[in-house]
């Protein structure tokens, strides 16, 4: 394993009920990379990132991230702590928050009540969530109420949320779900360059977004990787073809 | 608009138990209405901690009232032992029921009642660490929703149970009561009890002003976000039990105040206060009035209180229906309570979104 890893699942298996939707996963993810996965409903993506964040415990296989953190013995805040940021499928913002309290609550800084029960918002803070609210266009949304916004527009704000959380690793999920054509475009160039200072996994059924994003693919089925390498390299994959694409 | 309900509301408190107190002094409002709206005060504060946690954590407790009723008991004690001699047996150490259930000594958990400052603070000191310890359990192993609901309702029906007993040294069946003075002042004095009105509105106001702060602040944004959203504010780094046990802690204290002023101006605490249906009232009171609003709460507490008051006065037999009704009616038509209904009026129609350019 050489040193610039970020990111190391080593036969990660997780069972529910006997399923096993994790089956001796294993995955390397270089610091700075940009990943894409994808594969078919039940291929263990979803799981996956739960396994990273601490949602779900493996009942076999490690997760090291970084040089030598095991991922698998934290909970969820613990991971966030260390610099990993998720976005879910389902965009989750804070509805009645407005978008500007949404980043102010996504910043990195103390999460301790003590501190968040006296904070004031700083003018270093008004900075950060303003180069923020630049990168994810909704600057001109700052009072309205998340849930006002239109799907897309929640999307971008989550991954703006994502930003503001400063993490090494982002974890996105189906950021494109139900986004238009242009707004697809949008993302996947704003990802690209999100991606300059942060490695990226993202997990994604639309093969035109992951063919824009041009970066390694993974192919996960049945909770173990199928196929990688380029989106040339396993769209033509006979194994590739016969579970996934060629349905 | 809530900044200004919450001023009125403040100014109403206290100006409306003033203009009553003044109105005792001169002859013009007879002292149980003081005692009565003193009481309805006290509610009010229940009422208020009942939303900071239903409303802005959204935690359904349906047994807040145990943390009143406990800030009663201590309350209770102290004005018992301030009977001192003046008891049926004259016993100057020990409460008329002990001597009833030929208890030769105090027990231990009494000592200290007869300092008021020490009854005061385990006032606080008691539903605060029950609802620590409570909450703890409760929110770690991440219990929520009907469960944490109905687990409320067990803790404040076990301490209804416990407080029954004649071995538990709180007077059974029968409570606490028959007090005489309080700071050596007697309670039956007019005076007394329109410094309890005084002092009741004093500390509602307080805890309101406490309590909007704490839900303004950064750490009531990331509360709302617990209420709404928990697992997503779990991956943003927070860590959403610790949240809710503070401010669970904090309600609790509320509570307690509340029963802590309560018991003097009724006159008595007994193991019916433990009742869940108080608990279940007092969530009526909030939904009433109006959830996650703070001032909806108070509101609600007064009006229905008062209600209360008239119906089993007028028709005894009707109020429970009236309030099954009124819940009912209240969670079909006014979903945001009667403050949601000012807040629709005071909205005006949102200007129209435009796109930005592209």
């Amino acid at each position: 394993m050489s040193t610039d890893t970020l990111l190391y699942l080593d036969n990660v298996t997780v069972s529910f009920d006997g399923f096993r939707a994790l089956n001796a996963l294993s995955l390397f993810l270089q610091a700075g990379e940009m990943r894409a996965v994808i594969g078919p409903n039940g291929a263990g993506k979803t799981t996956m990132m739960d396994v990273i964040t601490g949602k779900t415990r493996p009942d076999e296989g490690k997760v090291v991230f970084g040089r030598d953190t095991d991922l698998t013995r934290l909970d969820e805040p613990a991971i966030a702590a260390l610099g990993i940021g998720r976005k879910f499928q389902k965009p989750t913002v804070f509805e009645p928050h407005t978008v500007w309290d949404n980043l102010l609550l996504a910043l990195a800084g103390d999460r301790r009540p003590r501190f968040t029960l006296w904070a004031r918002q700083s003018s270093e803070e008004r900075d950060r969530i303003e180069a923020i609210l630049r990168t994810i266009r909704l600057a001109d949304h700052i009072k309205r109420p998340a849930g006002d916004l239109s799907h897309g527009q929640k999307q971008w704000l989550e991954i703006g949320m994502l930003l503001a959380q400063e993490p090494q690793l982002l974890l996105v999920d189906e950021p494109v779900a139900g986004m238009t054509d242009a707004e697809t475009e949008q993302t996947a160039e704003l990802l690209r360059e999100i991606n300059k200072t942060r490695s990226v996994v993202v997990v994604e059924h639309d093969m035109h977004f992951v063919r824009a994003l041009g970066v390694k693919v993974t192919v996960l089925h049945e909770g173990s990787v199928l196929s990688e390498g380029s989106i040339d390299h396993v769209s033509n994959d006979p194994r590739v073809i016969e579970v996934y694409l060629g349905r | 608009m809530s900044r200004i309900s919450t001023t009125l509301c403040l100014l109403l408190i206290l100006g409306g138990a003033g203009l009553l107190a003044a109105g005792n002094a001169t002859g013009a409002v007879p002292p149980y209405a003081v005692s009565l709206v003193g009481k309805y005060l006290c509610y009010a504060m229940l009422a208020l901690a009942v939303d900071l946690v239903w409303g802005f954590a959204g935690i359904l407790s349906l047994g807040h009232a145990a943390f009143f009723a406990l800030g009663g008991y201590a309350m209770g004690m102290y004005l018992m032992r301030q009977i001192g001699t003046r008891g049926v047996y004259g016993n100057a150490v020990l409460p008329d029921f002990m001597v009833f259930l030929n208890w030769k000594e105090l027990p231990w958990y009494w000592h200290g009642f007869d300092n008021p400052l020490f009854a005061i603070l385990i006032a606080l000191a008691v539903p605060g660490l029950l609802a620590f310890v409570f909450g703890w359990f409760a929110f770690r192993s991440r219990v929520s929703g009907v469960y944490l609901s109905i687990i409320t309702q067990a803790l404040t029906y076990a301490l209804l149970l416990a407080f029954f007993r004649n071995d538990m040294g709180f007077g059974g069946n029968n409570g606490l009561t028959d007090f005489k003075d309080i700071f050596g002042f007697s309670l039956q004095s007019d005076g007394v009890r329109r410094g309890l009105l005084l002092a009741s509105a004093g500390f509602l106001a307080l805890q309101l002003v406490v309590a909007r702060y704490v839900v303004t602040s950064r750490f009531g944004k990331v509360l709302i976000a617990v209420r709404d959203t928990e697992s997503r504010t779990r991956f943003l780094g927070y860590r959403p039990e610790r949240y809710k046990l503070f401010v669970f802690v904090l309600s609790a204290v509320m509570a307690g105040i509340g029963g802590a002023l309560y018991v003097p101006q009724v006159g008595i605490i007994n193991p019916s206060e433990f009742a869940p249906a108080n608990s279940i009232e007092a969530v009526i009171w909030v939904a009433v009035g109006g959830r996650g609003t703070l001032v909806g709460a108070i509101l609600g507490a007064l009006l229905v209180n008062a209600g209360k008051t008239y119906f089993t006065g007028a028709l005894p037999e009707l109020w429970l229906f009236a309030l099954g009704a009124l819940f009912i009616l209240v969670t079909l038509l006014l979903p945001k309570g009667i403050l949601g209904l000012f807040a629709r009026r005071a909205a005006r129609p949102a200007p129209p979104v435009v796109e930005p350019a592209k």
